[in-house]
C-alpha cells in the first residue's frame, strides 16, 4: 500500500481550512499566513504527483486509491488520475496560492470599521478574515478531489458538494466597489449567490436522476449495481454490459447539462457574469479557472467515457452551442461596461472554444481542448487579478470610471495588457496554441464551424483592446491622477502568471506529453481517428 | 555558421526583454543598448551572407532546429529557422535599415522621457520580423506575423496620452487581425491538405492536390497580406498609423512591417503558381490599391499622410508583381529593397523636417525649406528623385522592370496591369513632385502662421513643452538624425544600378523564387521610354500646380474626388456606417438579449412560480367554515368519484 | 319496520348537521353540529349492522362514542380558552392562522 498522494493533496488544503477557521479573531495576519502555508503545502504535494505521474505508462488511471465506501451501493472511495486529470490538479494547486495571496486584504473588514481587537471583545465569532480563506482552501479540496475520482458517484459528492463554500463566497465577501450604496451591493451580491446556486443545483439534481439511472442500469446488467469508472469500462468492454441507446441518450443529457451549466455553455451562462460581477476578483478566479473547469473535465471523462455513441449523437447540437457560445461570448464582452463583466463573457467565448475543442474528436482538438483549460486558467488569473487591483485602487468597476492609467501606473497598465494580450491569444503567449490546436481540430473535421469560430479571434482583439485604450490610454481621467502602482505583493502575483503564459506560450512540451496519451485512449474509446490529410506529405516523400 | 541564425532573432530579443523589465536603471544608457543589440543582428546578418555567398547557388539555404514546439499526436510544430537567399535578403534589410533607425531615433527622441521603452518595442519589433522572415514554417511565420502586428500597436500608441493615437493602435491591430484569421485559416487548410505546414514539403507537394483547395489556401493567403501590407480592402489603418512617431513610420510602415505581405506571397510562390485564380485575385488587388494608395497621395496636406498613400501604392507595385508569378517574385523583393532604402529616407526626411519646424505635419504651412536643412533637402532630394524613377536611380531599375514585367504577363490582362502600373508612375510622380514642391520650395508660408490650426493637432506631443507657439525656426537635424539619412540616399541612388547590372539580384533569388522573362509586347526600350515619358508628364503637371503659382494656406475646398481623396475614398465612413455602427448595434441589443431574454427565461419561470404561490395562498383565509366547506367539496367529489368506478 | 328508513334518517341528520358546521358562527353550535353528526354516522353504522347480520358495524359505533367523547373534551377545552381570551365564541373571529 503506497502513500495515498492524491487523497493527501485533497486533504491538505482541508486540514488548512480547520487551521484558518480555529485561528482567533483578532489574529488575521495570522490566519492568512496559515492560508497561504497550507496552499503551498498542496501545491508541493501535487507536483509531486505531477513528477510521480508517468506519461508513458499503460495503466488508464495512476496513482489510485481504492477503498469500500457504501457497499450496499456499490459506491466506493476510488481515487486515481489520467494526464488530463493530474494536469488540472496541478494548475488547481498553482493558481490558489495566487488567489490567496491577491485576496489578501479582500477580507479585512472595512476601513473605520472598529478594530478586530474590540470587535472580537463584543462578537467574539466575528472574523470574516478566516472565514473567507477557510472557504477558498475548502473549494480547492473539493475541486482536486472531483478530478482525482474515478467513481462516479464520489464525484457526484464533491462536483455538488463545492457549491456550498463558493455561495458563501460570493454571498458572503462581495466586491465593495460596485455599486451605489451597500443596500445596492447587498442585494445585488445575494441576488448573484442564490443565482449561482440555483443553476449549479437544478444541473446537478438532473445529473443525480442520471446517476442513479447508471446504477440501475449496471444493476441490471452486472447483477450488483457499481459507480466505478474502471469497472464499467470494462463491463462494456467485454459486452457484460450494454446499455440500450435511448437509456444511454438519456443518461449523457443527464450529465452533459450539469457540466454544461458549470462550463458555462450558451444559453446556461448567464449565472456566471453576475457571480464574477460581484464577487472579488480572487473569489470570480476561483470560479471561472477552477471551479469552472469540473464541468469540461467532467465532459471528457464522464460524457465521452461512459457515454461514447450518445457523445457522438449530439455532437453537431453541441458543437453549435460552443460556436454560438464563442462569438455571443465575445460580443457581450464587447458591449459591456463593467470590466469584471466583461471578463466574464469573455470566458464565456473561451469556454465555448474548449468545448468546441472537446467535441470536435480529433486528438489536436482534444489536447488543444486541455491545454486550453490550463491556459485559460493561468491567463484569465493573470488578467482578472490585475483588473481587481485596479478596481480596488479606484473603487469602482465601470470602464468609464478609468483612463489614462498607463501613465500614472505604467506597471500595472503593462501586466494588464500581457494580460489582455494572452486573452485575446497572441502567438509566443500559452493561450495562442490550445487556440490553435482547437481551430485546427475542429477544421479538420468541421471546416465550415472552424472557419467560423476563427471569427472568434477578431472579436477577442476587439473586446480586450477597447478595454485597454478606455482604461488605460488617453488623458488621466480624474480620480485616477493619485494610483500608486503595483506593490510588492501584487507583484508577487503577476510575475509568475506572466512567466508561466511565456514559457508554456514557447515550450509547452510538458504539458502536451502529460495530455496526449489520455487524448489517445478518449478517442479509442468513441472510437474516432483523425481526418486523414488528403495528400500526406509522407506518403509523396516515401514514393520518391 | 549555421548556429548562429537563432541569435539573429534572440539579440534584439534580449534587449527588448533588458530594456522593458529593466526599469528606470536603464533610462540613461538603454537607447544605446537598443541600438547595440540591433547593430549585431545586423553583423550576425553580414557574417552569414558572406557565409552563404561562399556556398554554391542551389545550396545556400541553412536551416537550424531549435527545438519541437507543439508535439500533438498528428501535429508537429518546431522551433525551426530557415535561412535561404530571400529569408537573408530580408534580413539585411530589415537589421540594416533598423540599425540606421536606433541611431537616428536616439536624436528624434531625446526629449522623450518614455524613450528607453521605445527603444524596447523597437527591438521587440526587429526580433519578431527577423522571426518572421527566417520562421521554416507557417506557423512559427505566424508567431512573428502577430508579433510585428503587437511591436505595431504598442508604437502607434507610443502616445497613448491622445486618444486619437490609441484609437489608430487599435485599429491598426484589429484591421490586421482581421488579416490574421486569412493566415490561420490558410495553415488550418494546409494541415487537412498536407498534414504538415512546413515550407519545404508543402511547396513541393503543390503539384499532388486539386486546384480549389490551393486557391482557397492562396486567397487566405492574400487576404492575410492585404492585411499587414495595408491592401485594399484592408488598407484603412496605414494613414492613421502616421500616428506613432516618425522614426516607426520610416520602420514598420514603409520599409519593413508593411512589406512582410509581399514575403508571404512570394515564400508561397508554389501554391500561387498552380492557382492562377488565386494569383488573378493577388495582381487585381495590387493593382487596385496601386492607383487607391497614389490617388489619396496626391490629395493628402499632412507630409506623413501623403507618405503613407505613397507607400500603399508602392507596396501595390510589389504585390502586382508577385502576382505575375515567376515573371515578377524577383522584381517585387527588388522593389521591396529599394523601396525600403527610399521610403525609409523620406519619412526620416519628414521627421526631420518636423523636428525642425515645431513638430509641424502640414505641408501648405512649409515652404522653402531647403535653404535652412540643406542635408536634409539633399537626402530627401535623392529619395525623391528615386521614388518617381528617375533614370538612373534606385526607383527607376526597379519600377521599371515591375512594368515591364506587367506588360510580359500578355494577353488583354497584361496590356491593363501594364497601363495600370504606367498609370500609377504618373500619379506617383505627380505627388512625390507636390510633396517636394511645397516642402522645399515656394515661398515661406511659415511665416504667415505662427500659430497653428486647431484642425490640424500635432502628431508629436513634444511639441506643447517647446513653444508651439511661436514662429518656427527651421534647422537642420542633429548628426544622430542626418548619418542614417545620408546612408539611406546612398542606398536609394546606388542599390538599384547595384542589383540590376549584370542582373546580379535576378541570379541572386533565382534559386529560391524561381524567374520566367515572359514574353513582353513591347520592347524593353519602349517601356522604359514611355515610363520616363510619363514621369516627365507627371511632374510637369506637379509644377503646373504648385511650382508656378503660390500655394494657399488654407487648403481648397477642391474636387469631388479631391475631397475624397482627403478621407481615404471614403473607406472609413464606409466603415464606420457598416462596421462600426453596426457591430455597435449588435452588441447592444445582444447585451439586451441577453438580459431579458435568456435571463428572463430563467427569471420568467421564477417569477411566475412565485406568482402562482401567491395566488394560492389567498386560499388560505383562516375562516374554519371555508376549510370544512373543503372538505365536505373533496369528500364528495372523492365518493362521487368511487360511484362512478364502480358504475363503469 | 324497514332498517332503511333508519339509513335515510341517519342521513339526514348528517346533512343537518353538516350544514349547522357551515352555516353557524357559534362555536358552541358548530360543535353540537359536528356531535349531531358523528350520531348519524352511528345510526348509520348500527342499521348497517342490523342489516348484515354482524356486528362490525354495532363495534364501529363504540369507537365512534369514544372519539366523540375525547374530541368534546379537547374541543370544550379549546372553546372556552379562546372565549376567555377573546370575549367571543364565534369561529369567524379566531381566523389568525392564515398568511
Amino acid at each position: 500500500m503506497s502513500f495515498p498522494l492524491l487523497t493527501a493533496t485533497a486533504v491538505a488544503p482541508a486540514v488548512g481550512a480547520v487551521a484558518v477557521a480555529a485561528v482567533p479573531a483578532a489574529q488575521r495576519t495570522l490566519a492568512k499566513w496559515v492560508a497561504l502555508l497550507f496552499s503551498l503545502a498542496t501545491l508541493v504535494l501535487a507536483a509531486v504527483a505531477l513528477v510521480r505521474f508517468d506519461p508513458d505508462s499503460e495503466d488508464p488511471y495512476q496513482l489510485t486509491e481504492s477503498h469500500a465506501w457504501i457497499a450496499d451501493f456499490g459506491v466506493r472511495y476510488e481515487l486515481g488520475v489520467d494526464g488530463i486529470g493530474v494536469v488540472l490538479v496541478g494548475l488547481t494547486a498553482l493558481l490558489v496560492p495566487f488567489v490567496v495571496l491577491a485576496g489578501w486584504h479582500d477580507a479585512d473588514p472595512p476601513a473605520g470599521a472598529p478594530d478586530a481587537a474590540t470587535q472580537s471583545v463584543t462578537h467574539g465569532r466575528w472574523r470574516p478574515t478566516q472565514g473567507f480563506f477557510a472557504l477558498i482552501l475548502m473549494v480547492e479540496a473539493m475541486v482536486i478531489l472531483s478530478f482525482a475520482a474515478t467513481d462516479v458517484f464520489l464525484f457526484y459528492v464533491f462536483f455538488e458538494a463545492m457549491l456550498i463554500p463558493m455561495y458563501f463566497l460570493i454571498g458572503g465577501f462581495g466586491d465593495r466597489a460596485g455599486h451605489k450604496n451597500e443596500q445596492e451591493t447587498a442585494t445585488q451580491r445575494s441576488y448573484a449567490a442564490v443565482k449561482f446556486l440555483l443553476y449549479n443545483l437544478a444541473g446537478g439534481l438532473i445529473m443525480l436522476a442520471a446517476v442513479i439511472g447508471l446504477y440501475a442500469v449496471t444493476a441490471d446488467d452486472l447483477g450488483s449495481g457499481t459507480f466505478s469508472l474502471q469497472q464499467i469500462a470494462e463491463a462494456r468492454a467485454s459486452g457484460e454490459l450494454s446499455i440500450s441507446t435511448n437509456t444511454e441518450r438519456l443518461l449523457f443529457l443527464g450529465f452533459f447539462f450539469a457540466f454544461a451549466v458549470k462550463a458555462p455553455l450558451w444559453p446556461l451562462h448567464t449565472w456566471l457574469p453576475n457571480a464574477m460581477g460581484e464577487s472579488t476578483a480572487p473569489v470570480a478566479v476561483l470560479i471561472t479557472a477552477v471551479v469552472d473547469k469540473v464541468g469540461t473535465f467532467a465532459m471528457l471523462r464522464y460524457c465521452l467515457h461512459l457515454f461514447p455513441e450518445a457523445s457522438k449523437w449530439a455532437t453537431p447540437v453541441i458543437l453549435v452551442l460552443a460556436v454560438i457560445s464563442i462569438l455571443y461570448g465575445a460580443l457581450l464582452a464587447v458591449g459591456q461596461r463593467d470590466i469584471k463583466r466583461l471578463v466574464a463573457y469573455a470566458s464565456i467565448s473561451h469556454f465555448g472554444f474548449i468545448i468546441l475543442g472537446i467535441f470536435a474528436m480529433t486528438s489536436q482538438g482534444q489536447s488543444g481542448a486541455t491545454l486550453y483549460m490550463v491556459n485559460h486558467g493561468i491567463s484569465t488569473a493573470a488578467l482578472m487579478l490585475v483588473a481587481g487591483f485596479l478596481i480596488s485602487r479606484r473603487g469602482s468597476r465601470l470602464i468609464a470610471d478609468y483612463g489614462g492609467v498607463q501613465k500614472v501606473a505604467p506597471v500595472l497598465a503593462g501586466t494588464f495588457l500581457i494580460g489582455g494580450l494572452a486573452t485575446l491569444s497572441l502567438p509566443g503567449l500559452a493561450p495562442f496554441i490550445s487556440e490553435f490546436l482547437v481551430l485546427v481540430g475542429t477544421f479538420s473535421r468541421y471546416p465550415a464551424i472552424g472557419i467560423i469560430a476563427t471569427v472568434g479571434i477578431v472579436l477577442a482583439a476587439l473586446y480586450v483592446l477597447v478595454l485597454y485604450q478606455r482604461t488605460m490610454t488617453g488623458p488621466v481621467k480624474a480620480g485616477v491622477e493619485n494610483m500608486p502602482d503595483l506593490r510588492a505583493r501584487e507583484l508577487t502575483v503577476v510575475v509568475p502568471l506572466i512567466a508561466l503564459l511565456v514559457f508554456l506560450g514557447v515550450y509547452p512540451k510538458p504539458v502536451t506529453e502529460m495530455i496526449d496519451p489520455a487524448v489517445d485512449r478518449t478517442l479509442s474509446v468513441v472510437d474516432k481517428q483523425d481526418p486523414k490529410p488528403d495528400v500526406p506529405v509522407q506518403d509523396v516523400e516515401a514514393a520518391k | 555558421m549555421e548556429n548562429l541564425i537563432g541569435w539573429l532573432v534572440a539579440a534584439p530579443l534580449l534587449g527588448a526583454a533588458v530594456l522593458l523589465c529593466g526599469g528606470k536603471r536603464l533610462d540613461r544608457l538603454g537607447h544605446w543598448l537598443g541600438t547595440l543589440l540591433a547593430a549585431a543582428s545586423f553583423v550576425i546578418g553580414v557574417l552569414l551572407f558572406v557565409d552563404m555567398l561562399g556556398e554554391d547557388e542551389h545550396h545556400r539555404a541553412m536551416h537550424q532546429h531549435l527545438f519541437s514546439w507543439i508535439p500533438v499526436s498528428g501535429f508537429q510544430a518546431d522551433v525551426a529557422f530557415q535561412l535561404d537567399q530571400l529569408s537573408m535578403t530580408f534580413v539585411l534589410l530589415i537589421t540594416g535599415v533598423g540599425t540606421l533607425i536606433h541611431i537616428y531615433s536616439v536624436g528624434y527622441m531625446e526629449h522623450d522621457d518614455r524613450r528607453r521603452r521605445f527603444f524596447g518595442y523597437l527591438n521587440l519589433f526587429l526580433a519578431a520580423m527577423l522571426l518572421l522572415v527566417i520562421a521554416d514554417n507557417y506557423l512559427l511565420l505566424y508567431v512573428g506575423w502577430e508579433g510585428v502586428g503587437l511591436a505595431s500597436y504598442l508604437l502607434i500608441g507610443f502616445w497613448q496620452h491622445k486618444p486619437s493615437a490609441a484609437t489608430a493602435a487599435k485599429k491598426a491591430f484589429l484591421v490586421n487581425r482581421v488579416g490574421d484569421v486569412g493566415l490561420s485559416i490558410a495553415i488550418m487548410l494546409m494541415f487537412t491538405t498536407f498534414g504538415t505546414f512546413t515550407f519545404g514539403p508543402v511547396l513541393e507537394a503543390t503539384g499532388e492536390t486539386g486546384e480549389g483547395k490551393l486557391t482557397a489556401i492562396g486567397l487566405m493567403l492574400l487576404l492575410a497580406a492585404c492585411g499587414k501590407s495595408a491592401q485594399v480592402p484592408l488598407q484603412s489603418w496605414l494613414g492613421d498609423a502616421m500616428e506613432g512617431p516618425t522614426p516607426v513610420s520610416a520602420l514598420i510602415h514603409a520599409a519593413t512591417m508593411v512589406t512582410a505581405g509581399v514575403y508571404l506571397i512570394t515564400r508561397s510562390g508554389a501554391i500561387f503558381n498552380a492557382a492562377p485564380d488565386a494569383q488573378t485575385a493577388v495582381v487585381a488587388v495590387g493593382a487596385v490599391t496601386l492607383i487607391f494608395g497614389a490617388i489619396v497621395g496626391c490629395a493628402k496636406d499632412d507630409i506623413k499622410k501623403a507618405l503613407a498613400g505613397s507607400t500603399m501604392s508602392q507596396i501595390g507595385y510589389m504585390i502586382l508583381a508577385a502576382g505575375l508569378g515567376p515573371i515578377g517574385y524577383v522584381f517585387a523583393i527588388m522593389h521591396l529593397v529599394t523601396h525600403g532604402f527610399f521610403k525609409a529616407g523620406l519619412f526620416l526626411g519628414a521627421g526631420s523636417v518636423m523636428h525642425g519646424m515645431n513638430d509641424e505635419v502640414d505641408m501648405r504651412k512649409y515652404g522653402g525649406l531647403r535653404k535652412y536643412m540643406p542635408i536634409t533637402f539633399i537626402t530627401f532630394g535623392l529619395g525623391y528623385l528615386a521614388i518617381i524613377g528617375f533614370p538612373g536611380l534606385s526607383g527607376f531599375f526597379s519600377k521599371d522592370k515591375i512594368i515591364e514585367a506587367a506588360f510580359a504577363k500578355g494577353g488583354t490582362e497584361g496590356w491593363i496591369l501594364g497601363g495600370t502600373a504606367l498609370l500609377g508612375a504618373a500619379i506617383t510622380a505627380y505627388y512625390m513632385t507636390r510633396v517636394m514642391l511645397l516642402t522645399f520650395f515656394g515661398e515661406e508660408r511659415w511665416r504667415k502662421t505662427a500659430t497653428r490650426s486647431p484642425e490640424a493637432p500635432s502628431a508629436e506631443p513634444a511639441a506643447e513643452t517647446r513653444g508651439e507657439h511661436a514662429e518656427p525656426h527651421p534647422h537642420e537635424s542633429p548628426k544622430s538624425m542626418t548619418i542614417p539619412m545620408i546612408v539611406l540616399a546612398f542606398g536609394s541612388v546606388f542599390a538599384g544600378g547595384l542589383f540590376s547590372v549584370g542582373d546580379r539580384f535576378v541570379h541572386w533569388l533565382e534559386p529560391v523564387t524561381g524567374h520566367d522573362h515572359g514574353d513582353s509586347p513591347l520592347s524593353a526600350t519602349t517601356v522604359t521610354l514611355s515610363t520616363v515619358a510619363v514621369l516627365v508628364v507627371g511632374v510637369a503637371l506637379a509644377w503646373a500646380q504648385y511650382g508656378r503659382k503660390p500655394v494657399p494656406v488654407v487648403a481648397p475646398r477642391g474636387s469631388l474626388l479631391t475631397r475624397a481623396a482627403r478621407r481615404d475614398l471614403l473607406q472609413d465612413d464606409f466603415n464606420h456606417v457598416v462596421l462600426v455602427r453596426g457591430g455597435e448595434h449588435l452588441t447592444r441589443s445582444l447585451v439586451y438579449v441577453d438580459h431579458k431574454l435568456v435571463d428572463g427565461v430563467v427569471n420568467g419561470t421564477a417569477a411566475s412560480v412565485g406568482g402562482l404561490s401567491g395566488r394560492l395562498r389567498r386560499l388560505q383565509n383562516g375562516y374554519a367554515r371555508s376549510y370544512a366547506v373543503s372538505m365536505f367539496g373533496g369528500t364528495a367529489v372523492l365518493i362521487a368519484a368511487t360511484l362512478l368506478m364502480r358504475a363503469v | 319496520m324497514n332498517p332503511i328508513n333508519y339509513l335515510y334518517l341517519a342521513a339526514l341528520l348528517f346533512t343537518i348537521g353538516a350544514a349547522g358546521v357551515l352555516l353557524r358562527r357559534n362555536a358552541i353550535v358548530v360543535f353540537m353540529c359536528i356531535e349531531l353528526m358523528l350520531n348519524a354516522c352511528n345510526l348509520a353504522f348500527v342499521s348497517f349492522s342490523r342489516m348484515h347480520g354482524n356486528l362490525d358495524g354495532q363495534i364501529m359505533a363504540f369507537f365512534t362514542m369514544v372519539v366523540a367523547a375525547a374530541e368534546v373534551v379537547i374541543g370544550l377545552a379549546i372553546i372556552v380558552m379562546i372565549f376567555r381570551s377573546r370575549h367571543s365564541a364565534s369561529v369567524d373571529d379566531a381566523s389568525l392562522m392564515k398568511l
